[in-house]
């Protein structure tokens, strides 16, 4: 038997509302597995499951806000026998008095940091059917007719049947249900209240040091236009890919830039997880992160790429995606500005900064030449590392660059 | 059949951008004029045009579709050339 606990949803987050199981007692669960929603102020997150076995009873009701740490279900391991009294119901929304038997066992919350998310929203009714609040708003992006999806088999339609329903009326050439963006599932003042929480409690705790280079991205960008004019659409890559490929595999060589500041100290990552920032239309920015970004080839790093950008527009994101980061690239894209001074996301020690593409006069030797160059900005935790650290990652990452077939 | 160019162009668009469906659409106007529209909006897009199309769009020519009435007029013009 084990608690499965609330887990960390980023350096900003103190705690959640639950907002959905999508498992009930007696289902097996597998690890990396979602079984639960939690709203915050990020929007809807997905909670995966840490371990194997069958979710023996849940401790935490729907409609409740849950700390980091709570424990939230309990896990019964392989072979072992169910608890004797009989198991929970599965958790209804927050509406009136169903008699429950619902034993929450929390500790008593921590005093709350500013800015929590709003008190939970009961349980929805639409066209006759009783939806959780975040399946009800996924199935109105979807364009879903609410009086057709089935409820599961306590009488609630939650994220599971939504998805159910919108996988089988998608038409045949798309290849997922076109997620629909933060507009509607998320709260973009609750997000930049997040964010602020986030950069306050940055710039006072972590001393920033930055270091910059203006790299010659050329050989880069001839190689992508080769790449891509030889390929099928759906195989194309973004520059985004290699980039993020060479900054995952220059952090790798320069272990002070990688990893979690804590009560501790400094503990340097072995994986390189790297947070990508992603900016939202009408102004939201998180930073889910690649996982093991150093490893993947450039397909699928693109695959995955592609894949975090449409889940942020949804509101779907994962808790690993939220708190594993272990170093944050923010590239400002086109039409933006030749540099930016980025500022390290807690606990992460360093962030790497991109500015848009530039064609320069460049001299090389006695010849001037236009040349497509891009400034990256580093900025370090000085408690852990310094300059001479953050312009070795520069000179690395420069030539992971110049050498992009082998990304 | 110009309105089923359009109907697809449109749904390749609020596909990878759902926020702005709804909102007003200026058909002669770049998309990045009117909303927040960068590199990686315009290759989901043009990918999900070729989902749809089947049409295989080189590089160089993705500034063509770039508004709805641009990439109408050069979806129509590789219709009618296969």
């Amino acid at each position: 038997m084990s608690e499965f606990r609330m887990p960390s949803l980023g350096a900003d987050m103190a705690a959640g509302t639950l907002v959905e199981w999508m498992k009930r007692p007696g289902d097996r669960v597998e690890r990396g597995e979602v079984i639960a929603a939690v709203e915050t102020q990020k929007g809807a997150i997905e909670i995966e499951c840490f371990e194997s076995g069958t979710l023996d009873r849940l401790l935490v009701e729907v409609g409740q806000r849950v700390p980091v740490g709570t424990p939230l279900a309990i896990i019964r391991g392989e072979g072992e026998a169910e608890t004797a009294p009989a198991v929970m119901e599965a958790a209804q929304p927050v509406a009136p008095a169903e008699a429950e038997p619902a034993k929450i066992v929390m500790p008593p919350p921590p005093p709350p940091p500013p800015a929590l998310a709003p008190a939970p929203r009961p349980a929805a009714t639409a066209g006759g059917v009783r939806f959780s609040p975040v399946a009800l708003r996924r199935a109105q992006q979807l364009g879903l007719d609410l009086a057709r999806i089935a409820p599961g088999p306590d009488g609630i339609v939650g994220l599971r049947e939504v998805d159910a329903a919108s996988a089988a009326t998608t038409a045949p050439v798309a290849a997922e249900a076109p997620p629909r963006a933060a507009g509607a599932g998320i709260d973009l003042d609750e997000m930049r209240k997040a964010i602020a929480a986030a950069m306050v409690r940055s710039w006072r705790e972590i001393p920033h040091y930055t270091v910059a280079s203006t790299l010659d991205l050329e050989p880069l960008l001839g190689w992508l236009e080769a790449h891509n004019a030889t390929r099928p659409v759906p195989e194309r890559l973004h520059y985004a890919a290699p980039l993020i490929k060479a900054v995952a595999l220059a952090l790798k060589a320069v272990p002070a830039l990688n990893g979690h500041y804590g009560e501790g100290g400094f503990a340097p990552s072995a994986s390189v997880h790297l947070g990508i920032a992603i900016a939202m239309r009408g102004g939201g920015l998180i930073a889910p992160a690649i996982l093991d970004a150093d490893t993947l080839d450039l397909p699928t790093l693109m695959a995955r790429l592609e894949d975090l950008v449409a889940r942020v527009r949804g509101g779907r994101l994962r808790s690993r995606e939220m708190s594993a980061a272990t170093a944050t690239l923010t590239n400002l894209g086109e039409r933006t500005a030749d540099s930016v001074q980025p500022v390290i996301y807690p606990p992460q020690v360093a962030i790497v900064g991109c500015g848009q593409v530039v064609e320069r006069a460049v001299a090389s030797g006695h010849a001037i030449g236009a040349r497509r160059g891009m400034t990256v900005t580093v900025a370090g935790d000085h408690r852990v590392s310094d300059g001479r650290a953050a312009a070795k990652f520069l000179v690395r990452l420069e030539a992971l660059l110049h050498a992009p077939e082998r990304l | 059949m110009n309105d089923d160019l359009e109907a697809t162009v449109r749904a390749a668009l609020y596909a990878i951008a759902p926020d702005i469906e709804g909102d007003p659409l200026d058909p002669d106007a770049r998309y990045r004029d009117q909303f927040e529209f960068d590199s990686m909006d315009l290759l989901r897009y043009v990918a999900d045009i070729h989902r749809r199309t089947g049409i295989d769009i080189p590089e160089r020519d993705y500034p063509r579709l770039e508004s709805l009435a641009g990439a109408v007029a050069y979806l129509r013009a590789r219709r009618g050339g296969e």
